[in-house]
């Protein structure tokens, strides 16, 4: 059963594609990485996913889901760090589809928020105000609430960015977790050894579509090549794509 | 001899039992929404609203005279009118919302001072101007605190999110449409506080009660809850000084609640027990872990 369809979408920035073309199914459960070069669209794409970016043509399809039902942790969070709130607060309002504007936190979803906490490997942090955080301790905090999110489907856009290997090990650790528990994982990703290691499914990106399909088969080193051509700017000049239902390599 | 200074006034002039009502109201209401503010970092937002309020209290004032509620009408619709055009055009454009306010707020002034200018008197634009506490009537005591009341009911409505937005708007977004009413929602608030204080503070100076307690408390807390209280704690201390000040010198009630307020303020710099100077300048020796 497919959790997530693309079919021809392309999303972009004042007309101008940063995913060009994009078919292709998700089944739900999948454990899937999305490789690239900076600026081939993984950002785009999953900002696209989770509703945030509308597609300039084609369409998503969320196989049924809310867009409540999706996690998302993006790259560069616009986390306000200054602001005056502990890690408690902060993780709690992971709950926010159960909890709503005034539903209570009750002692059962304390528990969950302690749980969560938890699990990242940072208790004893509960009321530490969010901006005494390190980098890494703050992405563990992010985690903790996507935890608390419960949500069927997880898009992750490079999670691993300036963390260190013990951290990543344990994040890395959750998110195979959660593919144990049926849910469907995206994740951006640079590093290939991590994704030839733990992931079961990879879409290679470069604003069309390079490859997609059982890590093994897609991440082969011609595949990377042709990603890694991809050129990154825009044609400000570029004239009205034609192209219907092709799937470009690049624009 | 203290309580002839510091409650003698109180117990003794109607007027002054007024005003402390409605400094206290004010204090209430407007220092949760100037905390607020500060946090998002729109303290000069504040500014230019109370800019952006002229216009409609003048237009009020020529169409019934010094009637207060017509000119807080006046004020709530110019407000509302560039808050929410402020806020929708941030919104759907990519400008920011201070770039779009600043648009808005300097049109509405300068509307504003063309009617007044074309007719209107300038004792009376002084009084807009710099308001009197000490002239308060029931009814302007009422709308006072009709108005606090209002603040503090739909503050606990769009608290949750007014929070997270401010924390990190773009997981508010995916979870959520709460996030852009309860923006717009904080915005009116903003309005209605800065009319309610320029009825006892005046344009220039309302916003005062709002952004000096909150400044005051990011000194004192790193806890929003906690914050809140200082704010409010703060504020109403400064009215209550401000007034007995005013009542005891010759400063006019506005300006010396603000003075005192700002004392309150470089006191906190100082000696600040988050960040203040004091502090910073001799922190103790450094801690094991």
């Amino acid at each position: 059963m497919a959790q997530l369809a693309f079919h021809n979408v392309t999303l972009g920035y004042d007309r101008h594609p940063a995913v060009h073309h994009l078919s292709g199914e998700v089944a739900s459960g999948a454990l899937v990485a999305v490789i690239g070069p900076n600026g081939a669209g993984k950002s785009t794409l999953l900002r696209g996913i989770v509703g945030i970016l509308k597609p300039l043509d084609g369409s998503i399809h969320l196989g049924g889901l809310d867009s409540r039902d999706i996690a998302y942790l993006p790259q560069s969070a616009e986390i306000d760090r200054s602001f005056p709130i502990s890690v408690f607060d902060f993780v709690s309002t992971g709950l926010w589809r159960g909890a709503g504007l005034f539903g209570g936190i009750g002692k059962a979803a304390r528990e969950k928020i302690l749980r969560s906490i938890a699990s990242v490997g940072l208790s004893g942090f509960e009321n530490r105000p969010i901006g005494t955080l390190s980098g890494g301790q703050m992405q563990r905090v992010l985690f903790a609430r996507v935890l608390l999110q419960d949500a069927s489907l997880i898009v992750l856009d490079e999670p691993f960015n300036a963390i260190d290997s013990k951290t990543t090990a344990d994040l890395l650790a959750l998110v195979k977790r959660w593919h144990g528990e049926g849910r469907t994982v995206l994740a951006a990703l640079h590093d290939l050894e991590m994704v030839q290691n733990h992931f079961t499914e990879t879409l290679v990106l470069a604003r069309g579509p390079v490859a997609w399909g059982p890590t093994a088969e897609v991440l082969t080193p011609e595949n990377l090549m042709v990603a890694m051509r991809m050129c990154e700017a825009f044609d400000d000049t570029a004239a009205a794509c034609a192209a219907d239902d092709i799937s470009s390599r690049a624009a | 001899m203290a309580y002839d200074v510091l409650i003698g006034p109180f117990t003794e002039f109607e007027f002054m039992r007024r005003a402390l009502a409605a400094v206290i109201a004010l204090a209430l209401a407007g220092a949760p929404i100037g905390v607020f503010l500060m946090l998002r970092r729109m303290s000069l937002v504040g500014d230019a609203m109370a800019h952006a309020i002229l216009p409609g209290a003048a237009v009020g004032f020529l169409l019934s005279g010094l009637n207060l509620f017509a000119m807080t009408a006046g004020g709530l619709i110019a407000g509302f009118a560039v808050a929410i055009l402020a806020g929708v055009v941030a919104r759907s454009t990519g400008l920011k919302e201070d770039a779009s306010l600043a648009t808005f707020y300097l049109a509405s002034l300068a509307l504003g001072v063309t009617i007044v200018s074309i007719k209107g008197t300038n004792i009376d634009l002084l009084h807009v101007l710099f308001g009197n506490i000490l002239a308060m009537d029931d009814q302007t005591l009422l709308v006072v605190a009709f108005n606090a009341t209002i603040t503090l009911l739909v503050l606990a409505v769009i608290y949750r999110p007014l929070v997270i937005e401010s924390v990190d708007p773009l997981f508010l977004r995916t979870v959520s449409r709460a996030g852009g009413p309860a923006h717009l929602a904080f915005l009116a608030l903003v309005v209605i506080n800065l009319v309610n204080g320029f009825q006892a503070l005046g344009t220039l100076l309302a916003v005062g009660l709002m952004i000096l307690p909150a400044g005051i408390a990011r000194f004192w807390s790193r806890d929003l809850t906690a914050m809140i209280c200082i704010a409010v704690v703060a504020a109403a201390v400064s009215g209550y000084a401000g007034l007995v000040l005013s009542f005891q010198t010759r400063v006019p009630s506005g300006p010396a609640i603000i003075l005192v307020a700002t004392v309150l303020y470089v006191v906190s710099v100082l000696f600040g027990r988050i960040g203040g100077i004091v502090r910073q300048l001799f922190p103790g020796r450094h801690l094991e872990a």
